[in-house]
Order: structure tokens, then sequence, then C-alpha cells
């Protein structure tokens, strides 16, 4: 029982993690039509730029500073690059972020080495908080929480409080009317993009310690971003938030818990085959739910696709 | 540049028109005799290998043009077809009774045939609509096959996959396929063979249609034609040919792992094909060659491959949307004018610069990478063909100046090559 | 158009191949293995451990035969066996006949194959596969074959090592099994169960799951599973990213007892470990770096440092490929001849300055050495890994382990 409490932990640390990264994408593919390949890289620029950062300044000074340039960075390739390309067509934008993707990993690769990095939590939060049951909850799980729901808090507040944030939703519906009264979209365009990479960032910042600082860290988290903003339903940040949570425990709980394919089938009443080892789905019998958990959300993504092309919030099909 | 030459992707219509090509039988027996005479000019076993490689990741390509450049779909998940055909001919492979009967230059038709029923179960419900639901869809099922490689072990062999041996096959006019030219020849055969179905298909009513569906599915509704059954019969094909493209890869390395579906494959084929120049029919086949070229052989001489490749994609997108086949079929005008020629001297002055400054700026890269990453003591480094010591200054001063000197020269005479381009393409004047 | 192109995009492609051809007087080792991305640590650093073991052990002191130097070039396989293969033609074409190749058993499955049916089919060309770090027991079972040889000690060999080692304890009472969805961590579960059960009945695993391999964004679920079963160790064959995340994951959750590895040294895994892993990490392995177990060792390991200063040697098998081939070169003779040096190597004997006496195993081509059982500290490090305070410092050792270990392997002889 203690440990359902403690997967609902970890669940919400995962969800939450992936909602800082498809908020931003969730906003920038609404108003550009951009599936941005990219952003997962700039989260592993939030987590290098912090580890440099950190061994001159500190932790804090890297939360504070890297997700800054990675917001400039990213506006800049929005301001150079996208906007240059968005004239011929959405396949191309698509395929500039995919090879931008390739080149960012590179350069770190070329400027940071090929190793993983050494980047830890600071040591004021590295001390267990608590303990359920012998699971040990760090301290900076509670504030990688935190961090993620003030920054929900204040994204909401902005977009539906303030004046910026009207003009942002109005432009992600009717890009032309904006622009004809007089607002420069263009602008807001740069604006969204470097936020939400600035957003990717923070992510990066404080899952770097956690999930490591490395190469491949951007390859790792992958297409998941997509599939967190495709369920939810693109443009809806609600959506975004509740499919990253919904995501974050589903993989949890598969990994938690051995459930086998043999006890479902057997429980909805097919028998097991007697020579199992000869049968062609052997393997069909064998799966066990952590293996097939970080394949979960796509199985998820196709069928929503399938019976609810606008996503879970969404109100409009792609 | 004028715009008015440029095929503009946004208006794929035009794009089509320009890249139709006469249905002439004179570059396929061009490309028959070039494909049989490559053997002669180049005849290691290695760049026999290479030229195998490049020849299945034409038809690839090619098939996946068919969706992505005809059809408008985007599939971020298309290896799997490939995958899917090429595991099934590898468990031909394996039955020898089955085998033993048959020639093996047969085996691609049925890795078509596995890779076209998979493309009709997975359309069913993916080709009811274009766009983004399309390429989700793909994504999905596309991650879900890969994965299941690793877990389904009766089928896909696990990580490290399933392997036959070819020979075992019945001898074709006393040919067992030992060497690596009988499978060049084979492969050639099938390319050849391929291409021209696939052009074909972009002929029939059916491949009109995937245009006309592409531009404006509205339209075409409105018309009589479903565009959800037009989709499905172009994914159908396309799969079919992406099946033969995995047969052949399963002849050509007699073994099929997780690589052959995973997304990495599946994204390398969309760098391919747009590199290429998805508005012309044999864009995907330049795409296929260059980058073919990129990983094989560009890695040989450097680590930084994947950091060229790179940047020459941000650059094609960039610059020239239509790819190299785009930046080809630019010319196409200016020859029809009779004014070529007039671009010849412009060219020479601007583009060998630019060259030599890109050569420049390569150096620069390596040095900078070499001077960070080499180990103590090995100062020494090679680059195109010089040894120099990279911790002195000379050498780096050098490749300054010779960017610098490039990149200037290529400043200063790139307008004269714009006025020439213009004089190339406007009809009338002198001539 | 297109085939102006086509011809002048090859006749690049033969210009750079061919120009590469021209020395013929050293004696070349292939070394394919991943030189870019997201393998390419662990393969840059073995291309270093093979150049500077050729340079320093072979052509400083005057080559083999009569003078002829050893050179070590090195193929990117990007760690795909699709690659690797094209790279193998590359290879052979350039005259080299002996490949070197490591890391992923999935490739050296691809290679092994592929080597066997090139020398059944081109007895002109036929070359060696050095296998040094691939350790799918199948490579020396069912699948072996002449060419291929295996410098590492293959799952089954290291677990029964380990095993040995672990039943010492009397107070382990539980252990946690867990790896990677494939060929290799399947191996290892197996052989851990069979040796666990057949050494210590009492002892109970409380867990045997495999995971899929390098997707795992964050292990913590496993890691809580682990505590919650109250194991006392846990066993694993992760590496690279995989073993770091686990390892992280499962100290960061409050285990304290031992985590026994295969590859949680080196590559920055080390460093990153730091002072969580003390007391911790547990690896199993062969070569014996601290203490330095002679005084050539430290020379080399000096000498190395000096030349890569950012590098560790953290695979000594490297120096002993390195050391046997020379050797079995110099018996044979000839470097041309793969069959004599093929022949020169099976039954062999070398003396490693990593302290262990090395035989090759003719009837399956395994090698047969010491293993020992290491621990990830910061006490007693002579040399440390990935310039942290941290190395790995021998525990225990097992002389020759599995020397009569059964094979399956049918070898079939030219």
């Amino acid at each position: 029982m203690e440990l359902i409490l403690v997967n609902l932990i970890d669940g919400l640390v995962t969800g939450l993690l992936l909602f800082m990264l498809s908020a931003g994408l969730t906003l920038i593919f609404s108003m550009m039509g951009v599936l941005n390949f990219a952003h997962a890289s700039f989260y592993m620029l939030g987590a290098y730029f912090a580890y440099q950062i950190s061994i001159a300044l500190g932790f804090w000074m890297g939360l504070l500073l890297a997700p800054l340039i990675v917001g400039v960075i990213g506006a800049g390739v929005e301001r150079y690059g996208l906007r240059r390309v968005h004239q011929y067509g959405h396949v191309p934008e698509l395929i500039f972020t995919f090879g931008l993707a390739l080149l960012i990993e590179e350069l770190v690769q070329f400027i940071w080495g090929k190793n993983q990095m050494p980047y830890s939590v600071p040591e004021v939060l590295d001390f267990t908080a608590f303990s359920i049951a012998g699971n040990s909850i760090p301290a900076f799980k509670i504030f990688m929480i935190f961090i993620s729901i003030a920054i929900f808090i204040g994204l909401l507040f902005i977009l539906t409080k303030t004046r910026v944030g009207m003009i942002i939703q109005a432009a992600l519906s009717y890009p032309r009317t904006v622009e004809a009264l007089g607002h420069n979209v263009p602008l807001i365009f740069m604006g969204v993009f470097g936020v939400g990479t600035a957003l990717a960032g923070v992510a990066g910042v404080i899952a770097g310690p956690v999930l490591g600082t490395f190469p491949g860290m951007a390859f790792v988290l992958g297409s998941i971003v997509f599939v967190t903003i495709v369920i939810g339903g693109l443009g809806s940040l609600w959506g975004a938030l509740v499919a990253s949570l919904l995501i974050g425990w589903i993989t949890t709980f598969a990994k938690s818990y051995n459930i086998a394919m043999s006890d479902i089938l057997n429980g909805i009443g097919i028998a097991t085959p007697e020579n199992l080892g000869d049968s062609a789905l052997r393997d069909l019998w064998t799966v066990t739910s952590p293996q097939i958990a970080d394949i979960l959300p796509y199985i998820l993504m196709v069928l929503i696709l399938i019976f609810r092309p606008a996503g879970l919030f969404g109100k409009r099909e792609s | 540049m004028t715009d008015q030459i440029t095929t503009d992707p946004t208006k794929p219509a035009q794009r089509m028109r320009a890249g139709s090509m006469t249905i002439t039988i004179g570059p396929w027996i061009v490309a028959a005799i070039a494909l049989m005479a490559m053997p002669y000019i180049f005849t290691s076993n290695s760049a026999l290998t290479i030229m195998n490689q490049m020849w299945i990741t034409v038809v690839f390509a090619l098939a996946y043009n068919m969706l992505l450049g005809q059809g408008g779909m985007l599939s971020f998940g298309h290896a799997v077809y490939a995958g899917v055909g090429g595991f099934a001919c590898m468990h031909i492979m394996n039955m020898s009774d089955l085998f033993a009967a048959m020639p093996l230059p047969v085996l691609p038709i049925f890795g078509g045939l596995f890779g076209m029923g998979l493309a009709m179960i997975v359309g069913a419900f993916s080709t009811r609509s274009a766009g983004t639901v399309f390429a989700m869809i793909s994504l999905g099922v596309g991650e879900l096959i890969a994965a299941c490689s690793v877990i389904i072990v009766a089928f896909f062999g696990g990580e490290e996959g399933i392997s036959g041996d070819r020979t075992y096959a019945m001898p074709f006019f006393g040919n067992e396929f030992l060497q690596q030219i009988d499978v060049y020849y084979l492969t050639s055969f099938w390319v050849l063979v391929s291409a021209v179905l696939m052009y074909l298909w972009s002929r029939t009513p059916v491949g009109r249609m995937a245009n006309a569906v592409r531009d404006n599915p509205e339209r075409a509704e409105f018309l009589g034609y479903s565009a959800r059954w037009v989709r499905f019969y172009s994914f159908v094909a396309s799969g079919f040919f992406a099946g033969v493209a995995g047969g052949l890869f399963a002849i050509n390395y007699e073994i099929l792992t997780e690589e052959n579906l995973n997304t990495a494959s599946s994204g390398v084929i969309l760098l391919v094909t747009f590199l290429g120049g998805v508005g012309f029919f044999f864009g995907p086949i330049i795409g296929a060659i260059a980058f073919t070229l990129l990983q094989t052989v560009l890695s040989l001489q450097t680590e930084l491959w994947a950091f060229y490749a790179g940047t020459l994609f941000v650059a094609t997108v960039m610059f020239f949307p239509g790819g190299l086949a785009g930046l080809l079929m630019m010319h196409v005008p200016a020859f029809k004018l009779g004014k070529a020629n007039l671009l010849v001297v412009p060219y020479i002055k601007t583009l060998i610069p630019a060259a030599i400054g890109v050569f420049g700026l390569c150096a620069l890269v390596e040095m900078v990478f070499h001077f960070r990453h080499a180990a103590t003591g090995d100062d020494e480094m090679t680059v195109f063909w010089m040894t120099f010591d990279s911790h002195t200054i000379m050498p780096w001063i050098i490749a300054v100046v010779v960017t610098a000197v490039g990149f200037g020269i290529m400043r200063m005479t790139a307008p004269a090559m714009k006025e020439a381009w213009n004089a190339a393409n406007t009809a009338g004047g002198k001539s | 158009m297109k085939n102006i192109t086509k011809i002048g995009a090859v006749s690049a492609l033969s210009l750079v191949i061919g120009a590469s051809a021209a020395f013929a007087e050293n004696i070349k080792i292939a070394f394919i293995d991943p030189l870019s991305g997201p393998f390419a640590s662990t393969g840059t650093n073995g291309l270093h451990q093979f150049e500077f073991s050729a340079d320093y052990m072979v052509n400083q002191n005057g080559g083999v035969l009569d003078g002829q130097m050893f050179e070590v070039v090195g193929f990117d396989n990007k760690i795909s066996p699709k690659e690797s293969l094209i790279q193998l033609q590359v290879a052979i074409d350039q005259g080299i006949r002996f490949i070197a190749q490591g890391n992923s058993s999935g490739v050296a499955n691809a290679l092994t194959e592929a080597i066997d049916k090139h020398n059944k089919r081109n007895p002109d060309s036929r070359v060696l596969f050095l296998n040094y770090a691939a350790v799918d027991p199948a490579l020396t079972n069912d699948k072996c074959n002449f060419w291929h040889f295996r410098f590492d000690a293959n799952a089954d060999i290291k677990m029964d090592a380990l095993t040995d080692v672990m039943v010492q304890n009397e107070d382990m009472k539980k252990v946690y099994i867990i790896g990677q969805d494939y060929s290799f961590g399947k191996a290892v579960a197996a052989a851990a169960v069979a040796n666990l059960t057949a050494k210590r009945p009492d002892v109970e695993i409380v867990g045997n799951e495999l995971h899929p391999i390098g997707k795992v964004k964050d292990f913590t679920p496993y890691a809580r599973k682990i505590v919650a079963s109250g194991a006392d160790a846990v066993i694993t064959g992760n590496w690279g990213a995989d073993m770091l995340g686990l390892g992280k994951s499962i100290i960061d959750n409050g285990f304290t007892g031992p985590i026994y590895t295969y590859y949680a040294a080196g590559s920055g895994i080390t460093g990153a470990f730091g002072e969580s892993g003390k007391g911790v990490i547990r690896l199993i392995g062969e070569g014996q770096v601290n203490p330095p177990p002679t005084p050539e060792a430290a020379a080399f390991y000096t000498a190395y440092k000096e030349k890569y200063p950012d590098g560790n040697v953290d695979q000594t098998r490297i120096s002993n490929v390195i050391g046997m081939l020379a050797q079995a070169i110099n018996t044979a003779g000839t470097a041309d001849d793969v069959v004599a040096v093929a022949n020169a190597l099976e039954n062999m004997e070398f003396d490693s300055m990593w302290g262990s006496k090395l035989f090759m195993r003719p009837q399956d081509h395994q090698l047969i050495q010491d293993m020992h059982i290491q621990a990830h500290t910061n006490e007693g490090v002579t040399f440390t890994f990935d310039n942290s305070d941290y190395g790995m410092v021998v525990e225990s050792t097992v002389k020759m382990a599995s020397m009569d270990s059964p094979t399956t392997c049918e070898m079939k002889r030219p």
C-alpha cells in the first residue's frame, strides 16, 4: 500500500518534468504549426549550460542563467532559422528542426566530449526529505515538484490574466487578424519560441542531476514529448498537464508492478498453451509490464488518434 | 537568384509540373548502361558493397517519396515496412526446403508482399486523414513495432537479429551469388525494375490523384475521388517497394536487426529523401547517393562526419528547400534558353572560392577538435593530405586566411553571378 | 544528369578508398567500433588503448618478425550491424587481415557470421576476428567458428567467478537480478539464476527482470521495487547510461548492499558515481589495476596517462590482445597467413603484465584468465578513473576462472 503512495510521487515528478517540456512545445506547435524536433535538444543544452555555470557560480546561478541563455538561443533559432524556412512550408520546417537536433547533439559532443558529466544535486538539497516504508524520497524531487508547479501557475496566469497572454491566445487562432490589429506577430512568435525553449532549459537544469547529463539525453527523451502533446490535444496547456501526469503515472506503475501478459490472458479465460516453448506466440505470453512500460504512451497515442483525433482536451484536429 | 524558376514547395502543383519528365525510354537505357558499367570502373569489393548500399537506399527513398513527395504524407516510421519485408525474406532464407527451390532474385518480391501486407493493415486506420494525425500515427506505430523487435524474439530475433545464407537458394543459371559482384547485379536489376515501376505508378490515374489529394483533398473529393482511398493506395504501394528494399537488404547483408526497424532509420530516410529533393522523381536517387557517401566514406576520414552531415541538412533546408534535385533543375530554363554558357565563368569565379572557404572552415573545425581532444604529444594532424603541428600558430593563420580569402572573393563575385543568373534566365536579348 | 552525378560521386568514393591503401609494410588491425553517436566514448577510449598498446608494446620494441610495425586503423561502425559489415568490407579491401571489435554482442554476432562466410567464399583474403569485449556466451558456443577469438571472459565465466565470491557472504539471503532486455542481459540473468541456485540453494532470488535497453529515462520505479523486495544484493549486467541511471537510482533510494556489476567503471561512470558508489559498487572483470600487479603495468598506465590525461586504462584485455597477437605472428613467422596465426593463437599461454596467466582454449577460442572482484573506492587507489578520486581496487580473485567449463562449440577447422 505504501508503495502506491511512493509511486504516485515518482509518477508526479516524471509527469511534471514532461509537462515543462510539453508546455512550451504545445504553445509553439499550435501557434506556428512547427513540430519542433529540437525541443529535447534545448532541454539538453539547459543541463549542459547549468553544469558549466554550476562549476563556476554554483547550482542556483545555473538554475537562473542557463534557461535564459537557452531561451535566447531558442529565440535566435526562430529569428534566423525557422522564420526563413517558414516560407517554404511545414515539412521543411520540420526537417530544419530535425537537422538542428542532430547538429546540437554533435555540438555538445564537440564542446563537452562524449562522456557523462558529473553534474550533481546541490548539497543543500542532497538529503532525504522523508521515507515511506524504506523508500526514501530525496529532497531534490520535492524541489522539482515545487518548481514545476510554480511554472505551471505562472504560465496559466500569464496566458489567461495578462494582456500579453490574451494577444498570444488570439495569435494562436487568428494570427492574420492579430497582425491586422497592429500587433507584431513575428515578435510574438519569437517570444513564444524563446519562452518555450527556456522552459525546456529549466527542465534540463533540474533533470540533469537526476537523470544524467550526457549527449544522448535528448534522444532518450525522444519523441515522447510529441506523444504527450498529441494525447493532451494540441495547443491546450491543461491537456499537456493532464497528459504528462497520465504518462508519468502509467509508466511508473507499469514498471513498479510485474503484471505478466499470461496473468491477464488467463484472467479473461484464455488458458496458457501447453507447449509454450514451441508456440509462435510464446513471446507474447511472457511479456511483462515493465518490458512494455515505455511504449504504453505510444499505444495510447495511436488509440487516441484513431478514436479522438483532437486529443483529450483539444478543440481542433491537426 | 530570382524566384520565377525555383519550384515552390508551397505550390506543389507547379512543383510536379516542373518535375514531370517526358515518358521517354532514353534516360532509363542510360541508367541501365551506367549500372552495368559501374563495376568495371570501381572493381574493389568495398566499392561494390557501398554501391549496393546506395541502390538499396535508392529504392527505399523512392518508395518513401511516393508518400512524401507525391502523396504529401509525412511518415516517421517508414523503416518498419522495409524492415518487416526484410525479416520475412530472412525467414524464407531459413526455410531450407522452400528456399532451395527458389532462385534468389525472386526473393525481394516476397519482401515487397510482406511490406505491402503490413502497410494494408496500418493504412486501414492511418490513412483516414493526412497531416499531423497521419504523421503521429506513423510515429506511434513505428515505435511500437521497433519495440516489439526486442520483445517478440521468435520473429525478430531480439537484439542480435536473425541471419541466413543466401547461397542456399536454387542456383540461378548456375550462379550461387557467392561474390559481391553477383549481388551487385541482382541489386542493380531490382533498382532499375523498381524505379521504372514507381515512375510508371506516378503516371497512372491513381498516382496522379495522389498529387491532387496532396494539394487539395476537398477538391479531389468533390471530383468524386475518395481522398482516403487514394492515400491508402499510395501507402500500400509505397509499403510494397519499401519491402523490396528490405528484401534486397536481406540478400546483401544476410542479417536483419532491430536497426532496420527503429525510428533512427525512419528519420534517416526522411533526411535522405529531403536532401535529394521531394519535388522530383529522381530527387531521392541523388539524396541516397549523397547520403551514403557521407555516411560511409566521409566517416572513414573524420570523426566529425555527423556534424558535417547535420550542417549540410540545415543548410539545404534553409537555402535550397528543393533539395539537390531542385538545385539541378533550376538550371533547366537556362539550358532551354541556350544561355547556360553565360553561367560557366561566374560560377567558376564564385563557387571555387566558396569551396575553398568551406574547406578552410572545415580545416579550422578539425583543428579545434584536434586541439581539444587529441592525446598529449599527438600534436601532428593531417587535414586535406597536409600534415602539420596543430599546436603551432602558423597552420591556424593559414586556415583563417584561406577561409577569409575564399569567402571574401565569393562575396565580391556573388553579385556578378546573380546578374549572370538573371541574364541566363531571361528570354530574348542578344543571343 | 543523374548519371553524371553518380559517376562523379562514385569516383570520389574510389579515390578516397584507394588513397589509404598505399602503405603495405605495416601489419594493420582494423578497429571496428562506434566512434560517433551515443556510444562513441566507449569506442574512442578503446581505440586509444589499442593504438597505445600497439605503439608501446610492439612498435617501440622493434615490431614483430623482421621489424614490421603494428598499425591500428579505426573504422566507425556507429554501433550498427549494417555499417559494421560495410566497414569490414572496406577494411578487407585495404588489405587488413585482423579485425578487432568489442562493443555490442549484436554487432559481434553479425561480424562473426560475416567473417565466417567471407573466409569460406574468399580463401585468398581470409581475416581473423579479435573480439575484445563482446561477451555473449553464444559466440564461443553455438555460434563459434575458427576465425573468432575472444579475449574477454564471457558472461557465464564472469558470473561463475562472481557467484563463487558472493556465496561466501553468509548474510546474503535475498538477491535481485535486473538487466537490459537483450541477449546479453538475458545471458547474465540466466547464468546468475543457475549459479546461485546451484551454489547457495538457500538464497532467494526475489526479483529477476529485464528493462528496455537504452530507453529508460528514469530508473526510480525499478529502484523502488528493488528496495521493497528487501534484497541484500543486486546483480546487473547493465552498461553505459543504463548502468549509471540504474545505479544512481538504487543508491538514491537508500539501498546500501552491494551492487554487483559487469561494466560500472570508466567512461565517466566512476566519476559520476563518486562518493555515493563507495562501498556499494562491485565489479567483476579481468585485469587488475589497483594495486598495480607488476612494475610493467604501472609503467604502462603512467605512460598512458601522460598521453591521454583524460583517459583510463579500463580495458586491460586490449593490451593482452596486442601482446598475444604479436607473439602469435612471431611464432607463425608470418602475418599474411591468418590460418597459421590462428593456429599459433590456439593453445597459447601468455603472461600478462596485469598479473594473470592467459590461456587461449583451443576447443572454443575462449581466453581463460584470472577474474577479479573489484570495489569502487577512494582508498588505496594508485590509478584513479575519470580524473576523480575514485578507482577500482581488487578485493578478491578467482584464478584461471572456468578453466574446464563445458562448451557446445563444434569447431570446424580449415
